[in-house]
């Protein structure tokens, strides 16, 4: 288990900093920060003073080393536009995005695995064959479109909801949270049901599917020949054994949905990570978008970690200390 | 089913009339957003906008750009190096201190030295030689040469409080840092609204990047208080998020709607303000004609054809400028005929817009030796101004109609600034605004010749060169009279504009939208105040 556990921590460690070079490199590619940020008509001498200032008159490898150096120190630089040091800003807003993330997967879970057992035990019933076509709209519509269509009808047709933004919040811990208001969670509910739509419909059609094939096995009619509940044998022994695939896609999209809000961010003006990303690409803001990479890299390296984890409790036959690669 | 819906509605009004907007709230929905609440961090519109309301300036400006007095209640020149400001004896800061010359220094000394400042404000500074204070409300400001247009420039220089900061007890200006300067706050500093201090008739409640920044009033603001107790400013920075906050009713008035929701907006009892900017769209045409040089993206001879006058002419009556205006802007902008609006400083009234012409534009063309055309491509960035390149492909399409066949190279801001700077184009559609609200600075960047030495033509990208223009401005710039030195700057232009040094496009129009029973004086500068929104009833 140990030796395991160091094994992945070194991959992910060898993950974070290859993303960090690749992305500290392709940002220098794109274009010099100065060009973007000074006054349209800066003169040479204000350029090399604002370069200076952000430590761009270096030469790219001395500016490499410096960024490599202080990252070793835990130090990932400030912000070009926001002069703050990047990782507080990312984790500011991450607070936000993580409640809209959660909030989001729980609603998907809560629809998804009820409806796609429903649709994987009776799939000929009427009801299955709805859900089946409605999953079908779910993951084929467009995130923003929905997001559109739902400010478009609860917010400025009905005025029942806020169309954007994120709601009052209290302090928890000094972690600001508006799960707990009512009016965060006006501002929560319309972004949350846009993102879970499509993770939903995903969900939906894998539990069928798995449904479907776990019915017909050997151990299914040998427990209904038993004379099991068959309440019992649904969430026992159907269930259970159908978790091991859904859970590495909730995982995964558990990850993505952390890492790349952005679509539904920028549609909800919600102040979340995704939307950080946005601004500060489209600022050319480097020590920004490098951190921001890394640190959801790691996301991924830790979620992946939980999952398997997870797998182990769920299939007593997966151990990990043999699990390689 | 019936009832369902009614509890849900009831429920969330309830919730929403909680939340709702009192009598004195004003929300506001920004199309930008300020990354700092440092008045000297970034010289960029939302910053400038954000301090406007917490700090104070020496001077400061109307809608259309006329001076007003600012924390200096009056200012003349006592010789034509000289500048006296008499400062206003009621100002204060938010924390009761009295604005003395002392603050006045210590601001002009720091904006050359902020910590990580992206974009440097020491534009404002670098003409300024020393800064005296014979009394206790007069500042003097020598500077090394004459510099007619310093108090426009000095309505972007925010006045922060010494003390609150650490200032320096005897601190002396001196251009390359100064005396007993002091500390020099970070500028994260004035995100925390427990030390931001200033002398604007708002204070900062709350600074929270992404997310909202509340303003609360001022109630001891020694000039006119404004009406909202609070302001809220949210960035909203999606076009159509910002609508639908707006119709929804989160904020009360938005910036910059987008013009295909202009008519929705009116019909459900929604105001639009408008305000003709300063900001030109422009092309700039490669005027290299050295023979060893070839001109980047021309195809299809050998020298670079923009050099000569007649095809940059011709160039110019090809471009149907109204039904660019019409038809891909939507009626926000105004055909553009030189480098800046009536009436501001140095512009000419009526000053005649090129005529679409393109038979008279072929002829031209032929003129001068190119009847079978040439090639050319036309770079544009994309993502930096309003619908900048859907206006360059019409531009390309104009010129092709002329036999000028035209390719369009869209790039985002980043790549576009960068190349351009290295002159990688031979023909570039960008924008322009204006900090002054004068001709000077305009004609300056975008015309003389380039002279890093001299800094001047920092905007000038196309190796244009005439020394009747350059003489103009440099006298123009040593004039301290303001009617000859207007009427300098008007020929200045007219030379430069009749030798179609570039092609004036269109100027930009602002737009802001504003729930009923709102009106705002809309800011020629762009910026968004909350000091100019003004309630039609009491209510």
């Amino acid at each position: 288990m140990l030796v395991y556990i160091i094994r992945r921590l070194g991959q992910g460690a060898l993950v974070v900093s290859v993303m960090a070079s690749v992305v500290f490199l392709a940002m220098y590619a794109v274009g010099n920060p100065v060009d973007v940020l000074a006054p349209p008509d800066a003169s040479d001498a204000e350029k090399l003073l604002i370069a200076r200032e952000l430590g761009l008159d270096k030469p790219l490898w001395d500016q490499f080393f410096v960024f490599i150096g202080n990252a070793l120190h835990g130090d990932l630089g400030k912000s070009f536009v926001y002069n703050e040091p990047t990782l507080q800003l990312i984790l500011q807003r991450l607070p936000a995005t993580l409640e809209l993330a959660v909030t989001a997967l729980t609603l998907a879970i809560a629809i998804g695995i009820p409806l796609g057992l429903y649709a994987g035990l009776k799939s000929e019933s009427w009801f299955s064959r709805i859900v089946m076509s409605g999953s079908i709209l779910g993951f084929s519509l467009p995130n923003f479109w929905i997001g559109m269509m739902l400010i478009l009808l609860f917010s400025v047709q009905l005025k029942w909801l806020p169309a954007g933004g994120r709601g009052e919040t209290v302090n928890i811990l000094g972690v600001p949270l508006s799960f707990l208001t009512w009016d965060g969670l006006r501002h929560l509910l319309l972004p949350a049901l846009t993102m879970s739509i499509y993770k939903a419909a995903l969900i939906v059609r894998l539990v069928r599917a798995a449904t479907r094939e776990t019915v017909m096995q050997e151990y299914v009619r040998f427990a209904r020949a038993k004379g099991l509940s068959r309440q019992r044998i649904v969430l026992v022994h159907i269930l259970k054994n159908i978790m091991l695939p859904v859970v590495t896609v909730i995982g995964l999209e558990f990850g993505a949905i952390l890492a790349f809000a952005v679509v539904t961010e920028s549609v909800f003006a919600y102040p979340g990570m995704g939307k950080l990303l946005i601004d500060s690409i489209n600022h050319l803001d480097r020590p920004v978008v490098v951190a921001y990479l890394m640190f959801t890299a790691f996301l991924f390296v830790i979620i992946n970690f939980v999952v398997d984890l997870i797998y182990a409790v769920i299939d007593p036959r997966v151990s990990l200390v043999e699990a390689k690669g | 089913m019936n009832f369902f819906k009614k509890t849900l509605l009831a429920l969330m009004t309830a919730g929403a009339t909680v939340g709702a907007s009192h009598a004195q709230e004003l929300r506001i929905g920004l199309s930008a957003e300020p990354t700092s609440a440092d008045p000297q961090f970034f010289d960029s519109a939302p910053n400038s906008a954000l301090a406007a309301h917490l700090f104070g300036s020496l001077v400061s400006a109307d809608e259309n750009r006329k001076l007003l007095p600012g924390l200096a209640r009056s200012w003349k020149m006592l010789d034509d190096t000289t500048w006296e400001f008499k400062l206003q004896p009621k100002a204060t800061f938010t924390s009761g201190e009295k604005l003395t010359p002392r603050d006045v220094v210590y601001s002009f000394c720091r904006i050359p030295f902020v910590q990580g400042s992206p974009g440097t404000f020491s534009d404002l500074v670098k003409t300024i030689a020393s800064i005296d204070a014979p009394d206790d409300e007069t500042v003097v400001i020598k500077t090394d040469k004459p510099d007619p247009i310093l108090p426009n420039r000095l309505i972007s220089a925010f006045i922060i409080n010494a003390d609150a900061f650490g200032g320096g007890k005897n601190i002396k200006f001196k251009k390359d840092g100064c005396e007993d300067f002091g500390d020099n706050p970070n500028p994260s500093d004035f995100n925390n609204p427990a030390k931001s201090v200033g002398a604007g008739p708002y204070k900062l409640a709350e600074f929270t990047p992404g997310s909202q920044i509340v303003l609360e009033r001022n109630d001891n603001y020694w000039g006119e208080v404004p009406h909202w107790k609070r302001v809220i400013m949210k960035p909203l920075t999606n076009a159509g998020a910002r609508v639908a906050g707006l119709i929804a009713g989160d904020v009360d008035m938005i910036e910059a709607p987008s013009v295909q929701d202009f008519e929705r907006l009116t019909n459900s009892g929604f105001s639009v303000a408008r305000a003709l900017t300063p900001r030109l769209l422009y092309i700039q045409l490669d005027q290299n004609n050295d023979p060893a040089w070839k001109s980047p993206t021309v195809k299809g001879v050998d020298n670079t054809p923009m050099s000569d006058r007649r095809v940059r002419q011709a160039m110019s009556m090809a471009i149907n400028r109204q039904a660019i205006t019409d038809k891909i802007m939507g009626g926000l902008a105004a055909p553009a005929g030189e480098l800046l609006p009536y009436p501001m400083f140095g512009s000419t009234k009526d000053f005649p817009v090129t005529e679409y012409d393109p038979e008279g534009a072929k002829k031209l063309l032929a003129e001068a030796g190119y009847s079978d055309g040439f090639q050319i491509t036309l770079a544009t960035p994309n993502d930096r101004y309003i619908n900048a390149d859907k206006v360059a492909q019409a531009v390309a399409q104009m010129w092709t109609r002329i036999g000028i066949k035209t390719d369009v190279d869209a790039m985002t801001a980043g790549t576009f600034f960068g190349r351009r700077n290295k002159f990688e184009f031979s023909a570039f559609l960008a924008g322009y605004g204006s900090t002054t609200g004068e001709m000077s600075e305009k004609i300056d960047a975008l015309v003389l010749t380039r002279n890093p030495d001299k800094e001047t033509g920092t905007l000038n990208l196309s190796h244009y060169s005439n020394p009747a223009v350059d003489e103009l401005v440099t006298q123009a710039k040593q004039t301290v009279e303001d009617k000859n030195r207007e009427q300098l700057l008007q020929q200045a232009a007219k030379t430069a504009m009749d030798d179609v040094a570039l092609l004036p496009v269109y100027f930009e129009v602002r737009p802001w939208a504003l729930r009923k029973g709102l009106t705002y004086s809309a800011r020629s500068d762009e910026q968004t105040r909350a000091m100019s929104v003004k309630p039609d009833t009491a209510n």
